[in-house]
């Protein structure tokens, strides 16, 4: 175990690395004179200098690269454009509201969608499990920004029962939990129901039933358990899809994370949050990614075996 | 089974997608949106970008059956219009993504060695970007706009094929019939073309047609941000984006254009799903 769980951390320091080559080639993509463009449009010559320095966009560009990685190792990620505060505070702050939402929404739609697909699994065939696959693949079909809206237009506007948006109490959770949760749920139930159908027909199943083991045993002990394996993976995977679908649903609710902050950052072409930010959850997603291949490979011998 | 008769494989798959009434009826809807957006200029009953100061914000009635939005202009055609927008960005960028992915995927598998481990470390890395933030920094890059909008879906289509085409190929390199082509002499640009693409492009399809509905959720999500499309062009994602300011006064503003998008996503989930089983099916056979 441990000699496979070194490989695999070796294994993402070259895709880190190139992630960051292509998060610090972007500023070099962006038409006209970074330096310029972070000085402002009526910056002098001399202004524009000192951001280059400040920036490290002087000297050759591998150069470039090894100070803005050393920087960026060292936390320093320079000022936003927007508001002048260095990035890392600016990051920070938001850090924690995003890191709630998708961890509510994660639970929630977890159990939802464990519960949903383990009903249709055992229901094969009859109507709960027709349902439950009907809501399913609508529910990954859902524009979550759309079910926001609509949710906001019934229980904040006309009901006023829930706040069309912010942060602050166990209320404000409510509608973007649900409306981020809702794709991943529905991913679950249809990942759960196609292991638990699968595990159904296996040999030892089918022993336990012979054997004359009652059904509500065979289905919690025998199957279940061995049916979450896959799950656990998947579980890992969509966590790192909430981040993304973060981005948008933050921007209905206006939640203030991570994500709305990059959509404002690219509105406003703050271009160092936007870089941090990148780099940010492209390695929350690439380290989120090892850890399912750890905890899938502590579950299941064969895959450290290989 | 004691099936005896011979049927090719297409003419299996096609009888056993035909016997599943939900993707027939999916196909049925996507080509029912695909030929109202054709004929849009025909179809449409009011002109999709043409202000009418004397009907603003009016709800649904016999002459505006979806309503009209701030500006007077008639919800249903812009969303008919709008049609015209999202098939294009979807069939665009899953096209151009699912081209590239495809060849990369045959490249790597088929030559293996040191260009597959390049090829597919640097798939790796497009993976390592959750989707949407991949499609943010090249419009970040690009700047926002339609277009943009298209290549950055596309980048971010190109693993999954990659990995997809990959998988095939090597599996198929393996077969008594690609072997016995390559002892004969057979070319390799004419093996991998004739011999390995056609055994792909089943699961290739399949992919693309539930790719096309992220794809078009994407861009909708995309110009609901304000990096997709822009206002007053009739994108769905864009119009909910209008809509928004007019939550609990005028509601199908934003009903209306959602549900396009949820009912065009449905669809080729459906479809993709059901052209899987038909797949799987024959695989297993």
């Amino acid at each position: 175990m441990l000699t496979y769980l070194v490989r695999r951390l070796i294994g993402t320091v070259p895709v880190l690395l190139t992630v960051s080559i292509f998060v610090f080639g972007f500023v070099h993509l962006l038409p006209g004179d970074p330096a310029r463009l972070v000085a402002g449009p009526d910056a002098q010559p001399q202004d524009i200098e000192a951001v280059r320095t400040e920036m490290g966009l002087s000297g050759p560009l591998w150069a470039q690269y090894g100070r803005w990685l050393g920087n960026t190792l060292e936390g320093r990620l320079g000022r936003s454009i927007k508001t002048k505060q260095p990035v890392v505070q600016v990051i920070s702050e938001r850090f924690m509201p995003t890191l709630w939402l998708t961890v509510v929404a994660m639970l929630w739609a977890t159990a939802a969608g464990i519960a949903i697909g383990v009903l249709s699994g055992v229901r094969r065939g009859r109507w709960q499990d027709q349902v439950g696959m009907v809501a399913a693949i609508s529910g990954i079909s859902f524009p979550g920004f759309w079910l926001g809206l609509l949710l906001i237009d019934l229980f904040s506007v006309r009901l006023g029962w829930l706040p069309t948006g912010g942060y602050g109490t166990w209320q404000h959770f409510v509608m973007p939990a649900f409306t981020l949760g809702i794709g991943v749920a529905a991913v679950m139930a249809r990942f759960t129901r196609s292991a638990f159908v699968e595990v159904m027909t296996e040999d030892y199943v089918r022993t336990a039933r012979m054997k004359g083991v009652s059904e509500q045993i065979v289905v919690w002990k025998h199957t279940l358990r061995n049916a979450l394996i896959p799950v656990i993976t998947l579980t890992g995977l969509q966590f790192g899809f909430l981040l993304g679908g973060s981005i948008v649903i933050e921007t209905v609710f206006s939640w203030p994370g991570l994500g709305r902050l990059l959509v404002d950052s690219v509105s406003f072409r703050d271009y160092p949050v936007i870089q941090a930010e990148i780099m940010l959850f492209s390695t929350q997603f690439v380290l989120i990614n090892l850890l399912v291949d750890l905890l899938y490979a502590a579950v299941n011998p064969e895959i450290r075996l290989q | 089974m004691s099936s005896t008769a011979i049927r090719s494989p297409v003419g299996e798959f096609a009888r056993r997608f035909r016997t599943r009434p939900v993707p027939l009826a999916a196909g049925l809807v996507i080509i029912a949106i695909a030929i109202a957006a054709a004929l849009a200029p025909w179809l449409a009953p009011f002109d999709p970008a043409t202000p009418d100061y004397d009907h603003v914000l009016e709800g649904p009635s016999w002459l505006h059956p979806c309503g009209t939005d701030a500006y007077g202009r008639d919800i249903l055609s812009r969303i008919i219009w709008g049609g015209r927008v999202s098939l294009t960005v979807g069939l665009l960028s899953v096209s151009l993504g699912g081209a590239a992915g495809v060849l990369t995927g045959l490249v790597s598998g088929f030559l293996g060695g040191r260009v597959d481990a390049v090829l597919m470390r640097l798939m790796d890395v497009l993976l390592a970007f959750p989707g949407i933030v991949l499609a943010i920094g090249v419009v970040a890059v690009l700047g926002p706009g339609i277009d943009n909008v298209i290549y950055a879906i596309a980048v971010f289509s190109i693993p999954v094929f990659a990995r997809l085409v990959r998988g095939t190929t090597l599996a198929l390199k393996q077969t008594l019939y690609v072997q016995a082509a390559r002892s004969i002499g057979v070319r390799r640009i004419k093996l991998v073309l004739t011999h390995i693409l056609p055994g792909a492009l089943p699961a290739v399809i399949v992919y693309a047609s539930l790719r096309l509905g992220t794809s078009i959720l994407t861009a909708a999500s995309l110009s609901f941000i304000g990096l997709g499309a822009r206002p007053p062009s009739p994108e769905w994602g864009a119009m909910l984006a209008d809509g928004r300011s007019y939550l609990g006064v005028a509601t199908y503003l934003t009903l209306f254009p959602g549900l396009a998008i949820f009912v065009t996503v449905l669809a080729f989930n459906l479809l993709g799903d059901g052209l899987r089983d038909a797949l799987d099916q024959r695989l297993r056979t």
